[in-house]
């Protein structure tokens, strides 16, 4: 198979139509012999065994459209929230739209903008960070996105600053994207002490076509500095999105991601966080609803690499009909990582006997003074719960919602900034029917 | 209000009601008291229809219509309340949530309209302060974190937010230390009425101190094998339930 990815891979790299520096040429010319060797996951690859990502593999997909689709920005009304004064980056079939999004003033030195852009000017941050922290020997993936990439969200906080609200990050595919494959690019650099709010959403006018979303995100957390991620994924329900999500962290830093994935016929997201350092904290919360014949797929990594640094994971699952998820979720204790705190929890809710889970932790643990524990469960709604609030006059199917609800809403709960938590809770009480 | 004849119920293939005869006029309270395993709790669950048990026998008639044949919700929306012995956690729905939405659910059903959450938080002050909280509480968990009498003060405080025609408490003083118990009675002598009645069960004398029933039965091996009045109560603690049971024993004996 690998005959029809390189010529795919080519097409999409000479495709990918942005000015690029020589370094990043050099930096996309390996990334395509990369992927030249290695081809697609092969389903006897660890890694890749719970995913079917053959449809992927197998399709001829188009490059993305080279000309920016002029929609109407009352079109991408449902998938705005949060306050008017939210800088907004919208990415149409993965092409950045200043039209469609608002960049809001800004305190000065902080860089919000698109990464094409930025590379034209060759911002020096870029040479620094783009693709270091998320290498191309990774995943083929990865690779892929690497040589095929043309645009992203670049967002730069430098030392001690804070943005006063968060950024937006919003890939939206149209019909226009169906058949095509698409390889967004975000860089995220939060300086010294610096704070910041990123939300990654992807979502489309375009329910019902099949394409391939590819995104790659790169986070740098330096020392002292705080970070809230949240990420959305609201493909089309035929549409296949693989996603990789690499965060290095620096001393002191604190960074929570939440990830809910709900769309796309196939979704996999990769969310890796390398701990350089001492007393940094990690908290990762995600939730996946399915439905239909849907397929969502967590792997998370943490690398615990140094002493006296905590990691908190909780993630939660709701599938319904014949649906499916994985879950792989390591923990790396390094020898010197003494007094690492890391606890993981992987729940699943079954609401059909159709549905189907996946769920394996998998631990290494090197250093001997260290606490770890992981849980994970499977299982279906409590009965007694069911008949306490059908005891208060809550009829049978809204009970098994609200109790749905509960179960996810405790993960919700826990993202920092309360808009968002809101429209995640409005997202899981559509999707139920509440 | 509510007959009870001959009732019969059984989890899976043991038999735990064995027959039981009461009946409830409107602003009645009655206390159903007996030994662990007599049957109390059961019959507790049973008029409000949890699922674990099985009628095997018998009817229940409320208000004129037959209470089995009626879904729990449909139960709770006519105007039956069951206090829980072991309140369930919901973390992840506020206790606000939960009860405008029950509460709203029963006004659904009797044909009003829904209130919003500004005028549901009016209607809560006066409720909260029947069980001496402030509003605080509704926004937590329901039961997530609570202590045992919280617990139990927020199965009073639905209780008074849902009006019920019939409520049922199920050993609502067990764990309560003195003042929690104070607290939970009170709130249920507030909402005493002329046709609101109780079934108060309980193994312990002690709430009926503050709670005064109008009737007093005693359980034993699923029958209600004495009753009385509320002196019954004061007697039973202090002979002791071996001496209905030995009561009992010697009326079978006498009558077989």
């Amino acid at each position: 198979m690998s005959g029809v990815a390189i010529s795919d891979l080519e097409l999409h790299a000479g495709g990918a139509l942005i000015e690029s520096p020589e370094w990043l040429e050099r930096v996309r010319r390996a990334a395509a012999a990369r992927f030249g060797q290695t081809g697609f996951p092969a389903g006897r690859d660890e890694e890749w065994r719970f995913t079917p990502i053959r449809p992927i593999a197998k399709t001829s997909w188009r490059p993305a459209p080279a000309q920016l689709d002029d929609i109407d920005a009352g079109s991408l009304a449902p998938f705005v929230f949060g306050h008017p004064e939210w800088s907004t980056l919208v990415f149409v079939n993965g092409m950045y739209s200043p039209a469609l999004g608002s960049i809001r003033t800004l305190p000065p030195g902080v860089t919000v903008t698109s990464l094409a852009e930025a590379l034209r000017t060759d911002l020096p941050l870029l040479r620094a960070h783009l693709s270091r922290h998320a290498p191309v020997e990774g995943s083929p993936f990865t690779a892929f996105n690497a040589a095929a990439f043309r645009d992203g969200g670049l967002v730069h906080v430098p030392a001690g600053h804070e943005l006063a609200g968060p950024v937006h990050l919003m890939f939206v595919t149209t019909p226009e994207a169906a058949g095509t494959a698409i390889h967004p690019r975000n860089l995220i650099v939060v300086e010294r002490g610096a704070r910041a709010s990123v939300i990654e959403s992807y979502v489309t006018l375009a329910e019902g076509e099949a394409y391939w979303a590819n995104p790659v995100t790169e986070v740098a957390a330096a020392a002292g500095s705080w970070l809230e991620h949240t990420r959305i994924q609201r493909e089309s329900e035929r549409a296949y999105h693989v996603g990789l999500t690499h965060v290095d962290q620096q001393r002191d830093s604190h960074y929570r991601s939440f990830t809910l994935a709900m769309g796309a016929a196939l979704s996999r997201h990769n969310l890796h966080v390398r701990l350089n350092d001492e007393n940094i904290e990690t908290l990762m919360y995600g939730l996946y609803l399915t439905r239909g014949e849907q397929v969502a797929d967590n792997h998370t990594a943490i690398y615990h690499d140094r002493p006296n640094c905590r990691s908190w994971e909780v993630y939660k699952g709701v599938l319904d009909d014949r649906s499916r998820a994985v879950f792989n979720g390591k923990v790396f204790v390094q020898p010197e990582a003494q007094k690492t705190d890391a606890k993981q929890t992987n729940r699943n809710l079954l609401r059909s006997d159709l549905a189907k889970v996946d769920t394996k932790p998998q631990l290494e643990i090197f250093a001997d003074d260290v606490k770890c524990t992981h849980g994970a469960t499977v299982g279906r709604l409590d009965d007694v719960g069911l008949f306490y609030a059908r005891s208060r006059g809550i009829p049978a199917a809204a009970a098994e919602r609200l109790l749905t609800y509960a179960f996810a809403a405790e993960v919700i709960d826990e993202v920092a900034l309360e808009p968002v938590r809101l429209e995640l809770d409005r997202l899981v009480l559509e999707r139920l029917g509440g | 209000m509510l007959e009870i004849k001959d009732l019969r119920a059984a989890a899976g293939d043991k038999e735990i009601l064995k027959g039981i005869t009461l009946t409830v006029r409107p602003g009645e309270v009655h206390a159903v008291m007996g030994p662990n395993g007599s049957g109390k709790s059961t019959l507790a669950q049973v008029l409000a229809g949890h699922p674990a048990y099985e009628v095997t026998g018998g009817s229940v008639t409320y208000e004129g219509r037959d209470l089995l044949d009626l879904d729990p919700e449909e139960r709770a929306q006519a105007g039956v309340f069951l206090a829980f012995q072991y309140p369930v956690e919901i973390p992840g729905v506020t206790n606000a949530y939960f009860l405008r939405a029950a509460y709203n659910e029963i006004r659904k059903a009797r044909g009003e309209e829904e209130i919003d959450s500004i005028d549901f938080l009016d209607l809560l002050e006066a409720k909260l302060k029947l069980v001496d909280w402030g509003p605080e509480i509704m926004s937590r968990a329901v039961n997530s974190g609570f202590s045992g009498g919280e617990k139990k003060r927020n199965e009073i405080l639905q209780l008074a937010v849902l009006e019920p025609k019939l409520a049922i408490l199920d050993e609502t003083d067990s764990g309560l230390d003195i003042d929690a118990l104070r607290i939970v009675a009170g709130g249920v002598n507030k909402l005493r009425a002329k046709d609101r009645s109780f079934i108060v069960v309980t193994h312990y004398q002690r709430l009926l101190n503050y709670i005064v029933p109008d009737h007093v039965h005693v359980l034993s091996g699923g029958r209600i094998v004495m009753s009385g009045g509320k002196e019954l109560a004061l007697e039973l603690e202090a002979k002791g339930y071996e001496w209905v049971e030995a009561a009992a024993g010697a009326a079978a004996g006498a009558s077989a």
